[in-house]
């Protein structure tokens, strides 16, 4: 970003929610079937079918709104008319002035705070194939159109112009997208097409200027084109103003291969959707109980399962920076359980947070399916030192790849049995004696003697096959030197 | 037994075995087939298919099941209700060659209370129109005088059934179309309150105003057909989630200690012979032992304008799925909008274009809030001016229509003053209110004279109520010239 600027973003995301059936009928929600199997005559938009909206979907977007902080409210649905083949009624059914949700926020890691405007509700349309070489519909010699989608449901989750960095952006994304797996609504795969981001940029001198002139862009497949085209638009935008000229208004189209956005169509070319109210649907006004009945069923929010871990290392003397990373990791690949459980059974939240981000992360749907009960043992025999840290790592290889077992035989099997502190004092005595200068330099102490330490323990390591325990070894260097 | 014999007579006899439905059936196609090319009240007849129901019907009876309340009685369809397999084209070139893969939620409860589909009847293009003029495929002729319309938009319907063609037939109602053809075909229609009839399978005109009622010769067997076809649907959203009242077993109780209020509005845009009949259908209730008054409701002189704003707008978007690319006519052209455009513009009459470029206007970004917007705050007006009446009166009465039937191309030159045929029909529509049409005597011309009641939201009971009385005291009309044909019944 060029100094004297400030970038102005805000997001609209789509996701389709993962019910069984579509919006407003009985077909299946199942995108990339046979084409044209998973429809009928309401999803085909055929003469006299009629709309019936689905209660699953609804509960999906209060369940998305509620864990967005959004007020959950009265809304009504109406129509989008645009003509397009693959859109069977030639409009879309979609909440417009009233949505179901409003007003809420999503906290970001960085502890920043982003508006959500409106989480609503509305129906996917089909999928066009334009066959020839523009694939584009100028051009095509001939269109497939598959309705399989058509009618899935969607939610729009617009948030407020609050973003002011392309990492703040894909920060506010990869939350969101946390937020909505978690939410149980939506897969969030951004690059199947489930969660889909368009990005609103525009610049301005300085946080006290008016918002500027803005662009959307369009077809973002991964949080990574986000950033990257966020990051070009703005400075297209800066280049314009700084040579005297304005920013149209205009939807604009990211061109990943490019590494550039290019303009789709400008306000005055953009549609007239003649919104209307939707007559074929009645209001939706859900009660305080089913808003609290949804709300009941929604599990743990990614920032407060980030919040609990970091809880857990307070009370165990504080959490650094590279620990907040990792508890982010953890919470992000759903394995914060796994650090609770061995908490909770007294393993050091250190030793917990550090196996969980650095090991268990390393596959991490083997460990989502591992047997916590095992983890926690293997993590309790480290923590008291009947097993090495390198013994551990290797066990816990083991234990993904069966997806549990019982640490102890395991370690035994292995013959990985804790080294008594008689032979472990006489190992250490014996790497001292073979290694006179060393010990003299490191019984001098100061920054390079004090180094030696860890030359030290690696012998005893090498000597001991990685059996003894670190800082069994590093208690023993540190008596012998004060003997 | 003859042709015109009421619904429920004929139910009666079928269900006690004493008459076959066959017969009944052979009947009224005979008819049809010798008297329909003069009326054009069909734009396809099913007898195959009908023939089939009838010999299920006579089945059940011979093996002691219940065939159901409309057992082996012919009922004509309006051609934009949806029948599985079988063509249904709202009188449109666009929707030519159509068959729906699904049945309209009436067309099943048709079938499954044992009546016999004879075939799909003329109408306006996508019930577009007041005299069934705009058919792409022809006009539907008045049975009592065929250089005059039979009213539109289900003039199809209301000419079946006054020629006898069935005794029964369903219509719908968006702004008058079933109750404006009943008074000028001499036959009852009813459009019920919105929500009591499913819409599902109603291929739709406007959303908001549509209704599907019943077209008969007597008030009874109009409330025996509401009765079957009524009734939640969950497959239509706007179908009201109530136990619906059977209305039959009322329609006798009679008027004692109901108010009658004659609406004054209706009856100064009406012809004096009409007015005539109004007045003297007031004298008959109030003979009857109602309690008859004038009643004002201003708001109503303002439904015609806000009508023609409101439903047009929603039909701008209910036509837009015409485009060529999944159904129906494609005029093919070099890419898609090519494609589109060529296909509406030869698919789509010329009335249904203006209200398609009205409505577009209407609810255009700039406009929405002076038209469309403006339309439904003064509906919300006319329902709050009806709410008014109601406190002191049970129902209202007026003229169903300004005229009798005119001629044929009278007013298809002049847009404005076919749609003031309407006038007095499309209040209720607004409302979501029922209303009904009954004959009443003829007018100087001889042709028949529809007389209207109209009643608060699910009032269809009293409205009924109200209409056997007037029925019970009509003046006599002559009928319809009869077609050619067999005129005595079959006795099985």
């Amino acid at each position: 970003m060029k100094p004297g600027w400030e970038m102005v973003v805000g997001l609209e995301v789509h996701c389709e929610l993962k019910t069984d059936t579509k919006l407003f009928c009985g077909c299946p929600n199942m995108f990339g079937d046979e084409p044209n199997t998973n429809v009928c005559p309401v999803c085909l938009g055929l003469p006299g079918s009629l709309p019936v909206l689905n209660q699953k979907a609804v509960e999906m977007a209060m369940a998305i709104g509620t864990a967005l902080n959004c007020e959950i409210r009265p809304s009504t649905f109406h129509r989008k008319n645009y003509f397009y083949p693959d859109q069977a009624k030639d409009y879309q059914i979609s909440q417009y002035d009233e949505p179901i949700n409003a007003n809420g926020h999503l906290d970001l890691p960085d502890g920043s705070r982003v508006g959500i405007e409106r989480a609503h509700m509305e129906e996917d349309t089909g999928k066009t194939t334009h066959a020839g070489t523009s694939g584009r519909i100028h051009g095509a010699d001939y269109s497939l159109v598959d309705y399989n989608r058509s009618g899935v449901p969607l939610v729009e989750i617009v948030s407020a112009p609050d973003m002011r960095s392309s990492a703040q952006a894909r920060a506010y994304a990869t939350e969101l997208r946390a937020v909505l797996v978690a939410s149980g609504a939506s897969d969030g795969k951004m690059e199947e097409g489930s969660m889909r981001v368009d990005a609103n940029v525009s610049v301005r001198r300085s946080a006290g200027d008016p918002f500027g002139t803005r662009c959307e862009i369009k077809n973002l497949n991964s949080v990574r084109s986000l950033g990257r085209s966020i990051d070009y638009e703005a400075d297209r935008q800066i280049a314009l103003l700084e040579s005297g000229e304005a920013v149209v208004q205009q939807t604009r189209h990211w061109d990943e291969d490019a590494g550039r956005t290019v303009a789709l169509r400008s306000k005055e070319e953009a549609y007239d959707y003649r919104y209307f109210l939707e007559p074929d649907l009645v209001p939706l006004v859900p009660d305080a109980e089913w808003v609290e009945a949804v709300a009941a069923t929604l599990g743990m929010m990614p920032a407060t399962r980030r919040a609990r871990l970091i809880d857990l290392l307070i009370d165990g003397g504080g959490a650094s920076e590279a620990q907040v990373d990792q508890v982010a990791t953890v919470v992000d690949l759903g394995l914060d359980d796994l650090v609770v459980a061995a908490v909770a059974a007294g393993v050091g939240s250190g030793l917990a947070l550090a196996r969980t981000a650095n090991e268990a992360a390393t596959d991490a749907d083997a460990a989502r399916r591992l047997d916590s009960g095992s983890y926690v043992a293997l993590l309790t025999m480290e923590g008291a030192g009947t097993l090495t840290a390198t013994q551990a790592k290797a066990l816990l290889v083991d234990l993904l790849a069966d997806g549990g077992g019982d640490p102890v035989a395991m370690a035994k099997a292995r013959g990985f049995e804790a080294m008594s502190e008689d032979s472990l004092a006489s190992t250490v005595a014996e790497v001292v004696v073979t290694h006179p200068d060393e010990w003299e330099r490191y019984c001098e102490g100061g920054e390079k003697g004090d180094k030696l330490a860890g030359f030290f323990t690696g012998l005893v390591m090498k000597a001991t096959r990685g059996r003894a325990n670190g800082k069994a070894v590093a208690v023993e260097l540190e008596r012998l030197r004060g003997s | 037994m003859t042709t015109r014999s009421p619904a429920a007579e004929q139910a009666a006899m079928v269900r006690a075995g004493e008459w076959s439905a066959v017969d009944v059936l052979e009947q009224h196609l005979a008819a049809i087939e010798a008297g329909d090319e003069a009326i054009h009240a069909f734009n396809l007849v099913t007898a195959d298919e009908a023939r089939a129901q009838a010999r299920a019907v006579d089945r059940k009876v011979a093996d002691g099941g219940d065939p159901g309340l409309l057992a082996g009685v012919p009922v004509a369809l309006k051609d934009n209700l949806c029948t599985r397999g079988v063509p249904t084209t709202c009188s449109s070139r666009i929707l030519e060659g159509w068959k729906p893969p699904y049945d309209a939620t009436v067309v099943t409860r048709l079938a499954e209370a044992g009546a016999l589909l004879v075939g799909k009847t003329n109408m306006d293009e996508f019930a577009m129109g007041s005299s069934t003029e705009t058919s792409a495929f022809g006009p539907t002729r008045n049975p009592h005088d065929t250089g005059r319309v039979p009213g539109g938009s289900s003039g199809g319907s209301a000419a079946a059934v006054a020629a006898g063609f069935a005794p029964l037939a369903l219509g719908s109602d968006t702004g008058g179309s079933i109750r404006q053809p009943a008074a000028l075909c001499g036959v009852v229609g009813m459009k019920p309150t919105y929500g009591t009839v499913s819409r599902y399978g109603l291929v739709a005109f406007a959303s908001s105003l549509d209704q599907i009622g019943p077209f008969a010769t007597s008030v009874a067997d109009a409330a025996l057909l509401f009765d079957v076809i009524g009734g939640h649907d969950p497959l239509d959203s706007t179908s009201l989630n109530r136990p619906t009242p059977r209305v039959l077993s009322v329609i006798d109780d009679g008027v004692d200690g109901l108010t009658v209020g004659v609406l004054t509005e209706f009856l100064d845009g009406a012809a004096p012979d009409v007015a005539d009949r109004v007045h003297q259908a007031a004298e008959a209730l109030a003979a009857a032992g109602a309690r008859v008054e004038e009643v004002s409701v201003p708001e109503v002189t303002l439904g015609l304008s806000a009508y023609y704003l409101i439903a047009p707008g929603e039909a701008s978007s209910n036509l837009a799925r015409y485009d060529g690319v999944r159904y129906g006519l494609r005029v093919d052209a070099e890419d898609t909008v090519a494609m589109n455009t060529a296909t509406r513009s030869a698919g789509f009459g010329d009335e249904v274009k203006r209200r398609i470029m009205l409505g577009t206007y209407v609810l255009s970004a700039g406009y929405v809030d002076a038209y469309y917007n403006q339309a439904l705050r003064v509906r919300t007006k006319i329902i709050d001016g009806f709410a008014a009446a109601y406190r002191h009166c049970d129902v209202l009465l007026g003229p169903t229509a300004p005229t009798t039937a005119f001629a044929l191309g009278a007013k298809t030159g002049d847009p404005l003053t076919m749609y003031l045929s309407d006038v007095c029909t499309i209040p209720s529509n607004l409302a979501g209110h029922p209303a009904i049409s009954i004959p009443f005597g003829a007018g100087d011309d001889g042709l028949p004279v529809g007389v209207q009641l109209l009643g608060p939201a699910l009032s269809e009971g009293t409205v009924l109520k109200v209409a056997a009385a007037l029925e019970a005291a009509a003046p006599l009309l002559a009928p319809p010239a009869p077609a050619p044909g067999p005129a005595e019944g079959v006795a099985t």
